[in-house]
């Protein structure tokens, strides 16, 4: 479903490559965890897929379901089913939130061929989803993300990753910022969302989310290569013996 | 003094419709000074001689003003007081409530006291050719907005004046629009002055949506007495050169003004909002807001001048002016003056120029939004929470809806 081969990624105007050579692959219905030490270039790997500008990609390729993820606009990405729960979701003064989850919403059916959903289905759905996430209706007519805490951004990205059902999710350190409450609603959650048809790249600095969120692979990500895969034991060793251990027997 | 300056093509049908409309000091102010230069200092970031190459002479009293009319949809429910191309069409106006009344005519003005840099009001003295004066009674309270519309269909000048007094206790919102079609090269001059008395509450509206070939130059001068509140909404949205002018006198203690205005500016247009608030009096309060959008090779001007005379303790002033430039040749000058001659008053002013932010715009198309409806929906965002102060939904929402339908066609 995600195939990424021999991805060198640097930031636009410096030399430096943050990936260098990164290689993997999630298959449908497939968790992906990748961990790794701070700067390992993980949140960088999130940007790249979602699109950001600021990096340019020096080698290598990003194939979604088969085709070219980067040579897609962001919001094309959106569209074909891309979705990044980001690490800091971003405060957006004057755009409530309502408006522009039935904005964002409409604008990917309309991209995918289909007509804008009506308002009471809308409201409905919205309701249903962000009741299971714990979030009140009042937070939603507050402007995106503005006062909202580090727990409600968490869990309002959850709540758009709900409501537009993408195929792939990739979750940019979800877990930082949360307590054991919000962390075990984010991940049932993220955990309802799991199907046979559907991807998961879950990016995280600790293995705690990976309790909750149990992958199916695991993946440590360190100078911007993956230098070790495993099942989901291999989170649980880097859990007790830290990363060292890992990039060491690599070297 | 003896004439010295070498006149310009507007400057001389200036001065040869003055002659014909024969008024005396304003006339010769004209002559004399001709149009400000950027050396005048309220006019340094608006050369009006040399943005204004010509002057239109006025145009005849319409023959199918209804139909002039019809064209301009109504944006709200509201008592409408139509002028087309400057002359007041009053078989078209609505009923008024017992408690307001007009009256046809331009009001006297005196022009011995025109100030050095009154271009607008010189202009308007000299030439006004049709305006009402509109009286509310004490302590009326309308429901219904009442408006001066004023439509433009020729290429020619509509230059009128304005008297407008609001009784004491009375409550009433008011509102001016001012519409003209895509290259229709209108020249349109409108003074208004306007008298809140005490305890009187009053919103006035400023809706201006002008052509793409229009001028526009308008000046609203008030006097707002003891405990009169006033709040004024305006959006400019049209025009190719545009200068509003809002003086406000506050004469009377415990006063409260809001000016709130979206200054919308398209491409090769410019807009210019001067405003100057005296606080005369102790314990006055005003706040005034501007978000700008420049688009193109727009530019914008905010002037606002805040003047607290030593009596005027406890005056509480502040004014913020917020500017967002969608293109590289956008520009915006803000440029606030405080005065203040009392010890104990509080004066604030911020002023912000910026661009779309880059981020925002990432998220919202990460989510599937594209470029341009992102981009639309960051702009809007900007300036929509302007107009909410306003308790009149309906106008709120009309006001908003013609920003969508600015950024729909400029965006």
């Amino acid at each position: 479903m995600l195939e990424i081969k021999n991805l060198h990624v640097k930031v636009a105007d410096e030399d430096a490559e943050i990936l260098r050579g990164l290689d993997l692959t999630v298959k449908p219905g497939e968790v992906a965890a990748i961990m790794g030490p701070n700067g390992s270039g993980k949140s960088t790997l999130s940007y790249v897929l979602a699109g950001r500008d600021d990096y340019e990609v020096v080698e290598g390729e990003v194939l979604f379901d088969g085709e070219n993820l980067l040579e897609m606009e962001p919001d094309e990405r959106a569209v074909a089913g891309l979705f990044l729960a980001f690490q800091y979701p971003l405060e957006i003064p004057g755009v409530a939130t309502m408006n522009f989850l039935k904005t964002a919403l409409n604008a990917q059916r309309r991209a995918r061929g289909g007509d804008d959903l009506n308002t009471p289905d809308f409201i409905r759905q919205v309701r249903e989803a962000a009741g299971k996430l714990n979030i009140s209706m009042d937070m939603l007519k507050r402007p995106l993300n503005v006062g909202f805490s580090g727990g409600e951004k968490k869990r309002a990205e959850i709540l758009q990753m709900v409501l537009f059902e993408p195929r792939f999710c990739v979750l940019d350190e979800t877990d930082s910022g949360l307590d054991i409450d919000a962390l075990q609603i984010v991940a049932d959650g993220v955990n309802g969302l799991r199907s046979a048809d559907r991807g998961f790249l879950v990016i995280t600095h600790y293995q705690r989310l990976l309790e909750h969120i149990v992958p199916d692979t695991v993946h440590v990500l360190h100078e911007g290569r993956i230098i070790r895969s495993g099942g989901k034991e291999l989170a649980l060793h880097l859990e007790e013996n830290g990363y060292a251990d890992v990039i060491a027997s690599a070297a | 003094m003896n004439v010295q300056i070498k006149h310009t093509q507007a400057e001389r049908a200036l001065i040869d419709a003055g002659e014909t409309a024969g008024r005396g000091p304003a006339l010769d102010w004209l002559k004399e000074r001709g149009l400000p230069t950027r050396r005048v200092e309220a006019w340094h970031y608006t050369d009006l001689r040399s943005r204004m190459p010509d002057f239109p002479p006025p145009a005849d009293k319409p023959e199918a003003a209804k139909a002039s009319l019809d064209r301009v949809p109504r944006l709200f429910d509201a008592t409408r007081l139509p002028f087309i191309n400057g002359h007041y069409a009053s078989e078209l106006t609505d009923p008024l409530p017992p408690c307001a009344m007009v009256a046809d005519g331009v009001p006297p003005v005196d022009a011995d006291e025109l100030r050095h840099d009154d271009a607008i009001g010189a202009i308007n003295a000299a030439l006004a050719g049709g305006g009402l004066s509109l009286a509310i009674k004490e302590n009326a309270n309308i429901e219904t907005p009442i408006g001066i519309v004023c439509v433009g269909d020729e290429p020619a000048s509509a230059v009128t004046r304005h008297r407008v007094t609001i009784g004491a206790g009375a409550r009433v919102t008011l509102v001016e629009r001012h519409v003209s079609g895509d290259g229709v090269a209108l020249h349109a001059n409108m003074v208004t002055d306007l008298n809140v008395a005490e305890g009187a509450e009053a919103n006035w509206v400023i809706v201006q949506e002008h052509g793409d070939q229009a001028t526009h130059l308008a000046q609203l001068n008030i006097t707002l007495a003891a405990r009169a509140k006033l709040t004024i909404m305006l959006l400019n949205r049209g025009g190719s050169l545009v200068r509003q002018e809002i003086s406000v006198d506050s004469t009377g203690p415990l006063s409260e003004l809001k000016i709130r205005g979206v200054n919308l500016v398209g491409d090769e247009s410019h807009v210019d909002v001067t405003t100057v608030l005296a606080h005369h009096a102790r314990d006055t309060v005003s706040t005034e807001i501007f978000r700008n959008v420049v688009q193109g090779s727009g530019s914008g001007v905010f002037q606002g001048q805040i003047n607290v005379a030593q009596l005027a303790q406890k005056t509480d002033a502040k004014m913020a002016c917020n500017s967002l430039l969608l293109s590289d040749a956008a520009e915006f000058s803000a440029k606030p003056e405080l005065e203040i001659f009392a010890d104990d008053v509080q004066c604030g002013h911020g002023a912000t120029v910026t661009d779309i932010d880059e981020d925002h715009l990432f998220y919202l198309r990460a989510r599937g939004i594209g470029e341009k409806e992102a981009r639309d929906l960051l702009v809007k965002a900007f300036v929509e929470s302007i107009f909410e102060e306003l308790e009149n939904e309906a106008i709120a929402d009309a006001l908003n809806d013609r920003i969508e339908d600015w950024l729909d066609e400029n965006g």
